[in-house]
């Protein structure tokens, strides 16, 4: 039994989905959290629970809300008909915009923690040193927000691999441009061809564990570091 | 104030041990049912509960699902299939008593549109429509999506079609891709978008039997189910005329009587 061409081909898109939400997730995800960890806005706590809100709310909830919203009569599915997208459903660009939202708590929760964790301090040193605000926190605040930044990467690639619900409500499962390996799984185990599904699934608890493993390794020698 | 919420847990916990014991005197039949077949099964259950006074406890989903939860021990005493397979299977892997299969409904397979006039009775959109999308369920998973790509290789339309195709894992799905619009038609089962012998909204060609294999639903009682009256009861109240004309009205085959 070896990885079949469909398999390898969703395990690809898998990445490519997955490591495309990363560096998005970490662009918008940074300025986000940064606010969220210095604001006195009382907007504060709502905006933080609008993030966290994926968190809790079952991915079928999501899915079928964006299935209606990116739809020819929702408001996202006339904003992109309007722009010349077309339909975002059935889409790559659907999946990727599904998984944006669906991990968007493991990017900012992390980062938000780190920026915390600097607090203010540092920042008003360097200003006192005449570095400008964004000098500053590129100088400063980033580098020592490493740690959240390498947990928020791996946390939020992690996650949207292993997402289901979101792909399967808006994906519509076509090969190469939609089908993941977890829907690919499914698809699997539906169709009895259990030989196949213990591959995949096998393959996934393999990678999460590593992933787990790997990031608490990273934890442990931060911390020894900033020690 | 612990104490209390001690004393308020065990009451609630005899009071759940008490309902239990109750309804375990009444026979109650466990039924998993494919997911195509849920709103007459609705119906049905609710005939029967009045014919008989036994207890239906109804669990949708996927044939396959269901499947595989059998396989597991799940405690359904009866299965509904959406195909004749599952139920074969079963039987042959000791988990269906032999004997008790039985074709309880026949599907009906219909290209349906929301969009009032978009299909034609004939169904010359697949060959003269500009769409870009049309939904069918897995072929690999569900007998509808099967039935589709046979009636579209029998049209000599599949090659042309094939690259607009977005899958359902299940005929539900597929009808929800239409329904929200998301594809401007696709293939469903009559018996999502027909009740009371008419079609609920949009436009649909119900597609001839004579493009595709029967859609033929099996039944079978589970090992799970062996000496449980309600079970051989609700097997024999699936093939009654009150269970046929519900079925014939959901729009499936009408069977003879």
């Amino acid at each position: 039994m070896t990885i079949d061409s469909p398999a390898l081909q969703a395990i690809l898109l898998t990445i490519e989905l997955a490591g495309l939400t990363t560096v998005l997730l970490l662009i918008l995800a940074t300025p986000l959290a940064w606010w969220l960890a210095h604001t006195e806005s009382r907007w504060r706590t709502v905006l933080g629970a609008v993030v966290a809100l994926p968190l809790v709310l079952p991915p079928t909830v999501l899915g079928f809300y964006l299935l209606v919203a990116l739809g020819p009569h929702g408001p996202l599915g006339q904003l992109t008909q309007a722009m010349g997208l077309g339909l975002l459903t059935f889409t790559f660009s659907g999946l990727l915009l599904g998984s944006l939202i669906y991990s968007l708590p493991f990017a900012v929760q992390p980062l938000q923690h780190a920026f915390e964790a600097i607090g203010t301090r540092p920042m008003e040193v360097a200003a006192t040193l005449r570095a400008r605000p964004l000098n500053a926190f590129l100088t400063v605040a980033l580098p020592m927000a490493r740690p959240g930044f390498i947990t928020a990467a791996i946390l939020t690639f992690a996650h949207t691999v292993g997402e289901f619900g979101v792909v399967l409500m808006i994906g519509g499962n076509i090969p190469g441009k939609t089908r993941v390996i977890s829907t690919q799984i499914y698809g699997h185990v539906e169709a009895m061809e259990y030989a196949q599904a213990h591959w995949l699934a096998g393959g996934m608890v393999v990678f999460s564990f590593v992933v787990l493993t790997g990031l608490g390794l990273l934890n442990r020698r931060h911390r020894r570091v900033l020690m | 104030m612990n104490s209390r919420f001690i004393v308020r847990k065990v009451i609630v916990q005899i009071a759940f041990a008490c309902s239990v014991a109750i309804q375990a005197n009444a026979a109650e039949v466990n039924v998993a049912v494919a997911a195509n077949f849920a709103a007459p099964m609705q119906q049905i259950a609710a005939a029967f509960t009045q014919d008989t006074g036994h207890a239906v406890v109804l669990s949708f989903a996927a044939t396959g699902s269901l499947y595989a939860q059998i396989v597991n021990g799940a405690p359904y005493q009866m299965l509904l299939s959406a195909d004749r397979k599952t139920p074969a299977r079963l039987e042959e892997e000791g988990l269906g008593l032999g004997g008790t299969r039985f074709t309880y409904a026949v599907g009906k397979l219909a290209l349906w549109s929301k969009q009032p006039g978009l299909v034609d009775q004939e169904g010359e959109v697949l060959r003269t429509g500009h769409f870009e999308k049309i939904a069918l369920a897995n072929p690999a998973l569900a007998p509808y999506g099967a039935a589709a790509v046979e009636t579209l290789t029998n049209l000599e339309l599949l090659e042309q079609l094939q690259p607009k195709f977005v899958q359902g894992e299940s005929i539900a799905q597929a009808f929800q891709f239409v329904a929200t619009g998301n594809a401007p038609l696709g293939f469903v089962a009559l018996s999502q978008i027909y009740e009371n012998g008419q079609l609920t909204e949009g436009s649909a060609w119900i597609v001839p039997a004579s493009l595709h294999a029967p859609i033929k639903q099996d039944a079978v009682i589970l090992a799970n189910g062996k000496d449980n009256p309600a079970a051989t009861s609700f097997a024999a109240f699936l093939q009654s005329e009150t269970a046929i004309r519900i079925i014939c009205s959901f729009g499936y085959v009408c069977q003879q009587q």
